[in-house]
């Protein structure tokens, strides 16, 4: 593994948690890594199967979803699908061979940018022991 | 509608390991409402192929396309002109759709991305159940609605076994007696004299396959 190597994590974030979560990250000047993208969706359940694999295929070392927490969601289920399509997504990663801690959830509120920045350089650490991703 | 799964992708990248350039064809119809096969299938199987073989160390180009009903020659002509420039078709459709791209296509490989399972019906998001066997001669109108071929694992015409225990089929698995339903639906309606109906045996032959494909023809629709 090169040692410069820093990777590349695509973040869906729900407008109405981990947005907000993020956008506090910079009020609480805690810092992320510079190659994170944010994509910043209306509700996790917009996030379809589609989005995520793309991500991946297109570069993406590792994808995260920041969604509400379970029973947390004004559209009621958004979570709850965007967890079973990534259950869903785990499944065909596991069959074409490709790690499936490079797709992975996190619930939070509006209120967690501490908890935003952590997941974010927790998973960017784990990424970089994983090593770039192997369809890039 | 026609019920189906997608087969998996390794299976499929079994089958896809001469190719270097293919077509993925979806089917916008039955295949694309039980998630299987439509344009957002294409998709994502397409990106899981091209990353599989990337990773693989062998790369593959994927046209993608997807017909509004695949088991029409007209709407599968509109594929002609990416068919012509692969070297195989990976189709998402019904086995019907993919017999019709290869009847179509016939010097090129089709191959198939799905497993044809079943006429059925949605029971819940996600949920698909079989309702239908295309038996050629429907019942349902003695059976009040309640399809004994389909639904009883022994298709019985003529009332349950004795394996019908409190409404429940004796394979287990939470599968109601389909007769028990006939029933309790026969009753509901006010038509339980309907059970008395003898249903004759099936003439297995004009009523199934054992004549071959099965052919219906209409001269006032022939051009």
């Amino acid at each position: 593994m090169v040692e410069s190597f820093s990777p590349r994590i695509v973040a869906f974030c729900c407008d109405k948690s981990g947005y907000v979560a993020a956008d506090m990250v910079g009020k609480l000047r805690l810092s992320l890594p510079e190659s994170l993208d944010i994509v910043r969706v209306p509700c996790a359940g917009r996030i379809d199967a589609l989005h995520l694999l793309q991500a991946l295929e297109k570069g993406a070392d590792g994808v995260l979803i920041f969604a509400c927490h379970e029973e947390n969601c004004q559209s009621l289920t958004g979570n709850i699908r965007a967890k079973a399509r990534m259950g869903y997504l785990h499944g065909i990663m596991e069959r074409i061979g490709l790690e499936k801690e490079r797709l992975d959830l996190c619930n939070l509120a509006t209120n967690n940018g501490a908890k935003f920045a952590e997941t974010v350089l927790q998973k960017f650490d784990e990424l970089k022991k994983l090593g770039p991703s192997p369809v890039e | 509608m026609i019920k189906a799964e997608q087969k998996p992708v390794d299976e499929i990248l079994d089958f896809l390991k001469p190719h270097r350039k293919i077509l993925l064809a979806g089917c916008n119809a039955c295949v694309a409402v039980c998630h299987a096969g439509g344009e957002k299938e294409v998709g994502i199987l397409s990106s899981a192929l091209k990353m599989a073989r990337k990773k693989a160390g062998q790369k593959i180009e994927i046209l993608e396309d997807c017909s509004t009903r695949q088991c029409e020659p007209e709407f599968v002509q509109e594929l002609k002109e990416k068919a012509e420039e692969v070297e195989a078709v990976l189709s998402i459709a019904c086995g019907v759709g993919v017999q019709t791209v290869a009847r179509m296509f016939s010097d090129i490989p089709v191959y198939p991305g799905l497993n044809t399972t079943f006429m059925g019906e949605t029971d819940e998001l996600g949920v698909w159940i079989e309702r239908c066997q295309a038996c050629g001669n429907c019942v349902l109108h003695v059976t009040g609605g309640v399809c004994p071929v389909a639904r009883c694992a022994k298709q019985l015409l003529n009332g349950p076994c004795g394996g019908s225990q409190d409404g429940e089929c004796e394979i287990g698995n939470d599968v109601p007696c389909a007769w028990q339903q006939i029933y309790d639906r026969l009753k509901t309606i006010g038509q339980l004299h309907r059970m008395e109906e003898i249903i004759p045996v099936k003439k297995w032959g004009r009523e199934s396959r054992d004549k071959g494909p099965r052919t219906i023809s209409r001269e006032d629709l022939k051009l």
